[in-house]
C-alpha cells in the first residue's frame, strides 16, 4: 500500500469500495473489499479473500485473451485490496443509452467478441452487467470486476455468464435490451463459429426453462 | 370509471401453493378479513393434486369465514380477484375456479392478480413504504424486484431453487417435523441458533443472481456422512444461504440507490434473516421494513388489495381470459398505478 496518496471514494458498491487515488504518481483505481458486517466474520473473510486473490488472475488471464482489463498495480490480501489502473472513459451502461441505434448495436456487437475471447480461453466473467464495461476514448472497450469469476471451459458456466448479460441488459435497458442481446449474440457467434452458437444458445434456454417462471413453459399453461 | 372513495370492497383468492386463504379489503385499503387455511402434508413436500384436493375441501369454510370477519355480506362486494400465477397449476386453478364462480353468481367484475407483485403491494400498503426495493423469499420464490419504468424488474433472483423450498428440503432430510404455527423454516432456525461452528459451503452468487442447489447438495451430503452436529449444519446452512441472498439484495440496493428495503416471504419471518438485510439498508441509508407475518405470507388480503388497485386503474379480467398463468413473470405485469 506503500506511495497512495489521497483517495477520494469514488462508488461504493455491494461487493467492495473504490477511490481514485495516487499511486507512484500514476492515477489508479483502490479496490477494497470491506468487511461486511452481515455475514459472520469467518466466511466474509473467506470470501473477500478469495475473491482480492482470483479477481487479478482472471483479469491478466483476460488481457493475455486479447480482452482489455485494467493493469494491476499492487495486490495486498491482507488488506483485502487491488491497486489497478484507472481507465478513463464512459460507462457502456451510460454509453447505450447516449449513442444511435446502429452505433449502439455496433457497441453490442464488440461486446459479444470479447465475451467470446473470454469464453474461449476459459475465463468466465460472472458478472457481465454494462456497468462493468469501459469505453476509453480510442474506443476500445474494458472489462472490469471479475470479482464473481471463475475459471471454467463448461458450457454451462458460459450458458449463465450469457444469461446474465441478457438478464442486466432487461433491467438495465429494457428499451432496447432484446436488440442489443441479439447483437451481442452475433458477436459472439461470429467468434465461436456457429456450432458453437448454437450450442450455446440452446444450453441458455435450457438455463432458463430450469429458472423461475419462463413463458418458454406455456405447454404447461392450460386450463 | 371507480374511484377509491366509492365504499366499494374487494375479496381476493389466494391458493398458488399450499395456503387456501380469502382476505377481504376495502378500496381505501383497509383489510377487513384475511383468513388462510394451510395444508400440511403428513409426510414428503407439497404434492399439487393433494394441495389442490385441500383446497376444495376448505374453500367453503374459508369464504364464509371471511365474510364473516369483514362483517360484509356476499352483496357488499364490489369485484373478485384471484391468484393468477405463478404457483401450481392445481392449486392455482382449484382457486380461478371459486373466483371465476363467484364473480359470475354476483355478477361482479373478475380481476387476475400476479401473486408476486401482490405481496409487494400489501407489503407497501401494510409498512407505508413508497418505492422500495423488495427481497421477497418464500417456498417457491426468492427474487430482489423494485420498480423501474412502468413496471416491477428483477434485480436478482434464484436460477433455481427458492430459499424456503432449500431450509424445507434440509428440514425433511434430516426427519425434523414441523407443525402448524412451527413450519421447517422455524424449526431449523431454532436449531441454527444452537450451532456455532460454521462448515464450508458452496457460496454461489452469479452476478446478480444466486443459485443454491448445489449449497443443499452440499449440506444434504454432510448430514448423510453424519460427522456434524445438526445444529451446526442448520446454522451454516442459514449463514451461507442468507449471506448470499443478502449479497444480492445489498447489490440491488446500491444499484437503484433506492432508501428503502422491504423484506417479504414466509422466511422473512426467520428472525437472522431480518438482521442480515436490516444491517444492509443501515450500511446503505436506507429505511427497513419486515411485513407483518400473516401479510408476509401467502394471504388472501394481498391479491384482495392488488385486485383493488388494478381495478381501480381500469384493468379487468374476463373469464376467456381467466386461465392460470404458471410461469407469470413479474415484468409482464404493467403497472399504471405506480409513478
Amino acid at each position: 500500500m506503500d506511495e497512495v496518496n489521497s483517495p477520494m471514494l469514488i462508488k461504493k458498491g455491494a461487493e467492495a469500495n473504490l477511490y481514485l487515488a495516487q499511486w507512484h504518481g500514476r492515477e489508479a483505481v483502490l479496490k477494497k473489499r470491506v468487511p461486511k458486517k452481515y455475514r459472520p466474520i469467518e466466511l466474509d473473510h473467506q470470501i473477500r479473500t478469495y475473491r482480492t486473490i482470483h479477481e487479478p488472475q482472471l483479469m491478466s488471464r483476460a488481457k493475455e485473451a486479447g480482452v482489455p482489463t485494467p493493469t494491476i498495480f499492487l495486490i495486498d490480501v491482507q488488506n483485502t485490496t487491488i491497486i489497478m489502473q484507472f481507465i478513463k472513459g464512459k460507462q457502456i451502461k451510460l454509453l447505450l443509452d447516449e449513442i444511435g441505434e446502429n452505433e449502439r448495436q455496433n457497441v453490442c456487437f464488440k461486446i459479444g467478441e470479447l465475451i467470446a475471447k473470454l469464453h474461449e480461453n476459459g475465463i468466465i466473467h460472472g458478472d457481465l452487467t454494462t456497468s462493468n464495461m469501459i469505453m476509453n476514448p480510442s474506443g476500445r472497450i474494458f472489462f472490469v470486476d471479475f470479482g464473481l469469476g471463475e475459471k471454467s471451459a463448461e458450457l454451462e458456466a458460459k450458458g449463465v455468464d450469457l444469461h446474465l448479460m441478457k438478464r442486466a441488459l432487461q433491467s438495465t435497458h429494457y428499451q432496447f435490451a432484446e436488440d442489443c442481446y441479439r447483437s451481442v449474440i452475433r458477436g459472439y457467434g461470429t467468434l465461436v463459429g456457429s456450432r458453437e452458437q448454437q450450442g450455446i444458445l440452446e444450453k441458455i434456454s435450457e438455463i432458463e426453462r430450469r429458472g423461475r417462471y419462463v413463458a418458454e413453459r406455456k405447454q404447461e399453461v392450460s386450463d | 370509471m371507480i374511484d377509491k372513495t366509492v365504499k366499494g370492497c374487494c375479496l381476493g383468492i389466494e391458493s398458488t401453493a399450499d395456503d387456501f386463504s380469502v382476505g377481504i379489503t376495502t378500496f381505501d385499503g383497509k383489510i377487513l378479513a384475511n383468513v388462510i387455511d394451510a395444508y400440511i402434508p403428513s409426510e414428503g413436500g407439497i404434492h399439487p393434486r393433494e394441495a389442490a384436493r385441500h383446497h376444495s375441501e376448505v374453500a367453503v369454510k374459508v369464504l364464509k369465514e371471511a365474510l364473516e370477519q369483514s362483517g360484509k355480506r356476499p352483496k357488499d362486494i364490489s369485484i373478485v380477484s384471484f391468484s393468477q400465477g405463478p404457483g401450481l397449476g392445481p392449486c392455482l386453478r382449484t382457486g380461478a375456479t371459486v373466483a371465476r364462480a363467484l364473480a359470475s353468481y354476483l355478477n361482479i367484475p373478475l380481476v387476475g392478480v400476479n401473486h408476486c407483485i401482490a405481496h409487494i403491494e400489501i407489503g407497501r400498503l401494510s409498512t407505508g413504504t413508497t418505492n422500495p426495493v423488495t427481497l421477497y423469499a418464500s417456498g417457491g420464490n426468492t427474487m430482489v424486484v423494485a420498480f423501474a419504468a412502468g413496471r416491477y424488474r428483477v434485480f436478482g433472483e434464484t436460477l433455481d431453487i427458492a430459499l424456503g423450498n432449500c431450509l424445507d428440503v434440509f428440514a425433511r432430510e434430516a426427519g425434523l417435523r414441523q407443525a402448524p404455527g412451527l413450519p421447517f423454516g422455524a424449526v431449523i432456525e431454532k436449531y441454527a441458533r444452537q450451532g456455532s461452528k460454521l462448515v464450508r459451503l458452496p457460496y454461489a452468487v452469479k452476478g446478480m443472481d444466486l443459485s443454491l442447489s448445489g449449497l443443499l447438495t452440499a449440506i444434504t451430503a454432510l448430514l448423510k456422512k453424519g460427522d456434524c452436529r445438526l445444529e451446526d449444519l442448520c446454522y451454516s446452512l442459514q449463514e451461507t444461504a442468507f449471506s448470499m441472498v443478502t449479497e444480492v439484495t445489498e447489490r440491488a440496493l446500491a444499484h437503484t440507490g433506492r432508501k428503502e428495503l422491504l423484506l417479504t416471504g414466509g422466511v422473512a419471518a426467520n428472525k437472522r434473516l431480518q438482521s442480515m438485510i436490516r444491517a444492509v439498508a443501515e450500511e446503505h441509508d436506507a429505511h427497513f421494513e419486515t411485513v407483518q407475518m400473516q401479510l408476509a405470507i401467502d394471504n388472501g388480503a394481498m391479491i384482495a388489495w392488488t385486485g383493488v388497485l388494478a381495478y381501480t386503474n381500469h384493468i379487468v379480467t374476463p373469464i376467456e381470459k381467466s386461465f392460470v398463468k404458471l410461469r407469470w413473470r413479474v415484468e409482464e405485469v404493467e403497472i399504471p398505478w405506480m409513478k
